[in-house]
């Protein structure tokens, strides 16, 4: 109950600062950018639009949705502990990890309300302009929307972390940046870079599965260009898809515990904190 | 009388910073408790121990039955608390605000929006709580820790920002919940305020408790002279009344007043000596010790002590 009362409250706050208004037209503007521009090397001839779709959609949402979930959750413990707000919040009779999970609950809806509507703008799009879609694409699609909110559950999650073991704003929205420059970016060419540097002599894989787990980006990225045949084709990574031991389920469960580590770790540090 | 607050023997330090030290002290119901002291003399740190917002280094604090520091949190449903400036969330409006720590307290939200009229918030609180100035700020921090009739309310410098006129509908409210048997503890600066209203006095000096009782309780502790100022016809400039005895301290306060501090135990006796001189005593006027001069006091003393 009062976990849902204080989700329904942030869900309020969001709308009144307008988050859910900018998070939805951000991802609506880029995905009926890329559905419409992103089709132009490829032709509209023979190609099933929306498989495309989801590959370049997927390598955007690597981006943004973390970038997106992380400003939203950074100062989620921290900021209202500046602003004062906690303090009184705290007086009343919730429990910690109540306010954690209902905040969690309450930003989970606005990135989920955010993607669901602004990406299925481009499928709307698509249909409305008479593009062929089969129920293999639009199941692809589906997977792609829903491990996105989970990308974003996990980076949410991470942001409470932070947010949960920081003394001020400033320093948790510093490691939020190199969190997301690590995870987003940097990671995958270190590892590209190992990988060529090593040549396949003791990087067996059963380690790169691992490297690639521990990475909730990595893990994202393979569920949507490996996990179907008809998108792997077009993402090129079809051999890979061929040679990866890492099921959906698996991969899955990774992105899972991503959300929940994190989340019962913030829970563990804000429990412990004084205020 | 059963006790809602049991503060014993607890430390908090903060590092090598001993915010309270040993301090004990059971509040009961419907008490008003002033609890004073000068900035960092550990109140905050109080009120924040009571609502297990920090735990003690060492002792053991129950409010309503419950031990905050161990995460308990029951009894909070009876319990309201106004922070030191408080502050609440700027996109939502006031009446929105009140409505969610209503349903936190599983209050009726009618109910509680009844009290922002109470506070004087009236049409205001349809506005975005961004817009507010600090008074109304204040005046929605009472609000809400009115919420369901509490049992125990911790003020922290609940009057400043309020306007004279709510300050007095301020002190009504929580006199009218005292006397219903809830427990009051506020801290404040304004002590003049609180000379009147308050049954009893905590002072605090650097974390330690050095006074508890009801003022006149203090008064006899501190043993303060009482002054007596008397205005007396045909007296030269720096004369002194014959009738005023040797080993008292007389002084000329202006024109033709005389003030002399009397132990509490003479006052009757030097009033008997004024009266009995004829009427060349035109007023008289008693002046107790204040709170102001009794805080003053504790505080030298717990400086004095080793």
């Amino acid at each position: 109950m009062n976990v849902l009362i204080i989700a329904a409250k942030e869900i309020h706050q969001a709308i009144r600062n307008r988050w859910v208004l900018a998070a939805t037209l951000l991802l609506a503007g880029l995905a009926l950018s890329l559905t419409f521009l992103g089709s132009a090397p490829t032709g509209n001839v023979g190609v099933r639009t929306l498989d495309v779709v989801v590959v370049s959609l997927s390598s955007l949402t690597i981006f943004l949705v973390p970038l997106i979930a992380l400003l939203i959750s950074h100062d989620a413990i921290v900021g209202e502990m500046e602003r004062g707000t906690m303090v009184l919040l705290l007086s009343y009779p919730v429990a910690r990890w109540q306010v954690l999970l209902g905040k969690f609950l309450g930003h989970l809806a606005v990135l989920a309300f955010a993607t669901c509507l602004g990406y299925g703008a481009a499928v709307g799009a698509l249909a409305a302009t008479g593009s062929q879609i089969d129920s293999d694409s639009l199941l692809a699609f589906a997977a792609m929307v829903g491990s996105s909110v989970l990308l974003g559950a996990a980076f949410v999650a991470i942001g409470y972390l932070v947010s949960a073991l920081v003394r001020d704003r400033g320093t948790a929205a510093g490691i939020c940046i190199g969190l997301w420059l690590l995870l987003v970016l940097i990671y995958d060419m270190a590892l590209l870079g190992v990988l060529a540097l090593d040549q396949g002599r003791s990087i067996s894989a059963a380690v790169l599965n691992a490297m690639l787990l521990s990475n909730p980006t990595d893990a994202y990225r393979l569920i949507n260009l490996t996990g179907f045949a008809n998108v792997s084709t077009f993402a090129g990574m079809a051999g890979l898809a061929q040679t990866t031991s890492l099921t959906i389920p698996v991969l899955l469960a990774a992105l899972l515990g991503w959300t929940l580590l994190p989340l019962g770790l913030a829970a563990l540090a804000f429990s412990r904190r004084e205020l | 009388m059963t006790s809602t607050v049991c503060v014993s023997d607890v430390t908090k330090t903060y590092g090598r910073v001993e915010a309270v030290r040993d301090a004990s002290f059971t509040l009961g119901q419907g008490e008003l408790v002033a609890l004073i002291g000068h900035n960092g003399a550990g109140k905050t740190t109080l009120m924040k121990l009571m609502l297990g917002l920090i735990r003690p280094s060492k002792g053991v604090i129950e409010v309503l039955g419950d031990n905050p520091a161990a995460g308990e949190f029951a009894g909070r449903r009876q319990l309201g608390y106004l922070p030191e400036n408080v502050s609440f969330d700027p996109a939502l409006t006031g009446r929105e605000t009140q409505a969610f720590y209503a349903r936190l307290k599983r209050e009726p939200v009618a109910k509680a929006l009844e009290l922002l009229d109470a506070v004087g918030l009236g049409a205001a609180s349809r506005r975005r709580v961004s817009t507010y100035s600090k008074g109304m700020r204040q005046r929605l921090g009472l609000a809400q820790a009115l919420l369901g009739q509490p049992r125990v309310l911790l003020l922290d410098e609940p009057t400043t920002g309020l306007d004279p006129e709510l300050r007095q509908t301020f002190y009504d409210i929580i006199a009218r919940l005292a006397a219903g048997g809830a427990t009051v503890l506020l801290s404040s600066h304004a002590l003049t305020e609180l000379e009147e209203r308050a049954g009893r006095v905590i002072i605090m000096n650097r974390g330690i408790k050095v006074a508890d009782g009801s003022i006149d309780e203090l008064r006899r502790l501190a043993r303060l002279p009482t002054r007596i100022r008397l205005k007396v016809a045909g007296l030269a400039p720096c004369e002194m009344p014959g009738w005023a005895p040797q080993d008292t301290t007389c002084r000329r306060l202006n024109g033709h007043i005389v003030e002399i501090d009397a132990a509490p135990e003479r006052k009757i006796e030097l009033l008997h000596r004024a009266t009995a001189a004829g009427n060349a005593v035109e007023d008289v006027d008693v002046v107790p010790p204040t709170l102001d001069e009794l805080y003053a006091h504790f505080l030298r003393q717990s400086e004095q002590a080793p």
